[in-house]
């Protein structure tokens, strides 16, 4: 399942509602992705996406994670709007039997999300405001899935 | 032909959507950046690093020399930051 907002998520009550109703989960996984401000210089940052891509984009990320992983469940949640430092950005949760495939694949979900899904980030501070450029880290880990 | 624009390549160009009429021989993305960048000096500054921009023909990612023959929506953006 993916989700595109502007609220925030609450991670204790998503696994809750992922786990309701069935014993056959053996492992979760979850990775939140935070606004960070290490060094003072950023007061909001605003996040704009292509509506109607981002869900198709999520929804083919999780499908791959599906063809990939024996996954019992799968939840991308993904903010948009104007955020502050210490706020939630994104959360991947990942439900199998053992956990190899939920750690595995909740890696990759991350990995593929930041590489394709369309989201921008536009970071604003005491100097202005300018958007986040794509890091090639971000190319190099991603690329590690390829052919696997 | 819907043209979106998301991030600083819509800053540049100054809006976020327009329908164009594209001439028959602007056959790809390479082909129809190309053209854009000759319909004034927004255009030609949104796109003067084009191999630093990405594509979407009808919301799927699509390379410089992909085909853009019966493409309803092409989208143009910078490289992408989520997550």
């Amino acid at each position: 399942m993916i989700r595109v907002q502007t609220e925030d998520f609450d991670i204790g009550a998503e696994i809750a509602a992922l786990k309701e109703n069935r014993t056959d989960i053996g492992a979760v996984v979850t990775f939140t992705g935070s606004v960070r401000d290490q060094h003072g210089d950023i007061t909001e940052m605003t996040l704009e996406h292509y509506p109607g891509m981002t869900e198709k984009e999520l929804e083919r990320i999780e499908a791959e994670a599906r063809r990939r992983w024996p996954l019992q469940a799968c939840l991308i949640v993904h903010r948009v709007g104007t955020l502050k430092p210490g706020d939630n950005i994104v959360l991947v949760v990942t439900a199998s039997e053992h956990r190899d495939a939920a750690f595995d694949a909740a890696r990759f979900l991350m990995d593929y999300l930041k590489t394709n899904a369309p989201f921008w980030k536009r970071e604003t501070g005491p100097h202005g405001s300018e958007w986040v450029e794509a890091k090639t880290s971000d190319d190099a880990a991603a690329a590690r899935w390829h052919g696997r | 032909m819907r043209l979106l624009y998301f991030a600083w390549v819509k800053e540049k160009v100054g809006h976020a959507a327009e329908e164009v009429d594209v001439p028959a021989e602007v056959a790809t993305v390479a082909d129809l950046m190309a053209w854009l960048k000759t319909r004034g000096p927004e255009f030609a500054h949104a796109f003067a690093r084009s191999d630093a921009i990405g594509a979407a023909i009808d919301q799927t990612h699509a390379r410089h020399d992909a085909k853009i023959g019966g493409a309803r929506e092409i989208a143009f953006f910078p490289p992408v930051t989520g997550g």
